[in-house]
């Protein structure tokens, strides 16, 4: 996979660049891309495609909720365990181990307000080992997975030029 | 005392490249692959470095050479090409590369000194040494060369009694890099035909394939070239005008004569942005770079698809193919009104650019991909 790291950079700048595009982009041929990807999906170093997406854009009312979590292990309960369980939740978009003041940052994600709060209340609070929750709901957002959510900047050049 | 433009600028034509965009603006939905500087912004830690110097109020002048800091960030820079300069005496800050090929020019030139001009390029040198008083020796390069400069081509153009010889690579209008090797052929002619050399640099950081080579390094050379880098293309700092010249002692200080009587000094902002950018946008150029050189193969593939002879490029952001038509010229018109695309004709930039056409892929990938679909149906 030798040329993993330049397709995998130009992927997360586009993933909908067709295979020949992807293949003039790189200077390689298109076999060798579609081999390429299929090996990195197969090894799990590409988990998926998404779409960066401005719900607001199209009037939804769909909220998101960053969610502070603090968890007490025992010999038995690692931070694994945990997260699985955590992670089984369709309305948990991310979840990741994080340093500083509390262990694990949740990413939640609902039709509106009160079915976030639901879910924290009724399914993310009352197990075992979670100690307390924060939850922050997401107002405004400005960017997101590199993408300014504005209306782009205006080509403000002059045509033609020396 | 009528108010006659003075012969020198009599004699000087307006620049080719006016036309096209003058027939460029009048249209709509213009895909312009014309446009000689990047489609970026600034890297954003060096225009909050701008705001910031705003705010505190430094709006003054700077030293005529430029801000001390901002020189020794430039010696640093400059290491990575293995150039050694002091910032004291031995490099000037510019308003644009611009200025400091012209403050060259009017440092070095005698009337009827003649300058050798490494063509195609960019369109300001031959009215530089015009406007100087000197004499222009055009010193076509060849696509079968890959638009590199050769000792061939200098003595067939007779640059043996040349005073003074400019080109710039990474090149516009072909996007040619020079390596070493080739630099030591022109380097070796200099030195025997006693040339001094004006080298614009101001692509170097936009070179593919391999490193950026300077003729400053090479033995015997230092002493009798000025190089000129600049923030515009790189650093994507176009409209913030800042430029410098590294050279010899003599060289910088006489330059500097002029400067101080006629800029006195660079514009104080852009100092301070391009400080930031030399210190902590290094990033943000690779990354520049590295989009550059996607679409660069993605416009050389498209090419290729076509049936369209194009040489591979590894410098700056053009590709300089062959013209399908007979007359570039024309080509580039048809195809601007047929299907609203713009590339401009070889011709514009000087000998040796006849029967080609320079495409800028500084536009993002969206736009330059309908422009390969336009100009296919064009030329199918």
């Amino acid at each position: 996979m030798e040329h993993a790291d330049e397709l995998l950079d130009v992927l997360c700048e586009n993933a909908r660049y067709s295979t020949a595009d992807l293949a003039r982009l790189t200077d390689l041929d298109e076999a060798t891309v579609e081999e390429t990807i299929a090996e990195l999906e197969a090894a799990g170093v590409i988990q998926g495609y998404t779409a960066v997406v401005d719900w607001d854009a199209i009037g939804s009312d769909r909220v998101r909720a960053h969610v502070e979590l603090n968890v007490t292990l025992d010999r038995e309960t690692s931070y694994r365990d945990v997260a699985e369980r955590l992670g089984g939740f369709r309305e948990v978009q991310g979840l990741r181990l994080v340093s500083g003041d509390y262990d694990f940052a949740l990413e939640v994600e609902g039709e509106n307000m009160r079915e976030v709060s639901r879910f924290i209340s009724d399914k993310v609070a009352p197990l075992p080992e979670i100690t307390q929750t924060v939850t922050h709901y997401i107002m405004e957002t400005y960017k997101q997975a590199g993408h300014r959510f504005d209306d782009g900047d205006d080509d403000d050049r002059l045509s033609v030029t020396p | 005392m009528t108010l006659e433009p003075s012969g020198r600028v009599a004699d000087v034509p307006p620049s080719g490249i006016r036309r096209f965009f003058e027939l460029a603006d009048e249209m709509d939905d213009v895909i312009s692959l014309g446009v000689g500087e990047p489609d970026f912004s600034a890297p954003w830690g060096a225009r909050e470095a701008a705001i910031t110097s705003l705010e505190m109020g430094r709006t003054s002048y700077t030293a005529n050479r430029g801000k001390r800091e901002l020189r020794e960030a430039i010696a640093e820079n400059a290491r990575r090409w293995t150039l050694e300069y002091d910032p004291d005496d031995e490099i000037l800050v510019t308003a644009g590369a611009s200025e400091a090929i012209d403050l060259a020019f009017r440092a070095l030139v005698d009337p009827g000194d003649t300058v050798a001009v490494a063509q195609p390029c960019y369109v300001s040198y031959a009215p530089g040494v015009t406007f100087s008083g000197g004499e222009v020796l055009d010193v076509p390069t060849r696509a079968e060369d890959k638009f590199v400069l050769t000792r061939e081509a200098l003595s067939e153009a007779g640059a043996e009694s040349a005073d003074l010889l400019v080109y710039c690579y990474p090149n516009n209008p072909t996007g040619a890099t020079m390596s070493r090797e080739e630099l030591a052929e022109v380097a070796g002619f200099c030195r025997e035909h006693d040339v001094a050399v004006l080298s614009d640099e101001i692509y170097a950081d936009l070179t593919y394939e391999g490193d950026h080579a300077s003729i400053a390094e090479l033995d015997g050379m230092r002493e009798r070239t000025v190089v000129f880098n600049g923030f515009s293309k790189a650093y994507a700092m176009t409209g913030l005008r800042l430029g410098y010249a590294m050279g010899p002692e003599e060289t910088i200080a006489a330059m500097n004569r002029i400067h101080q009587y006629t800029m006195l000094s660079a514009p104080t902002t852009a100092q301070h942005a391009a400080i930031e950018a030399l210190e902590n946008c290094r990033g943000d150029v690779a990354d520049m770079r590295a989009q550059y050189d996607r679409r660069r193969n993605f416009v050389l593939s498209r090419f290729a698809d076509m049936g369209i002879d194009c040489f591979e490029a590894t410098g700056a952001f053009y590709v300089f193919p062959e013209c399908p038509g007979d007359d570039a010229e024309r080509f580039a018109e048809e195809l601007l009104e047929a299907e609203a695309v713009a590339m401009v004709p070889g011709t514009a930039f000087g000998a040796g650019g006849e029967g080609h056409l320079r495409a800028s892929y500084a536009t993002g990938l969206d736009e330059l991909k309908e422009a390969m679909d336009r100009l296919e149906r064009f030329v199918s």
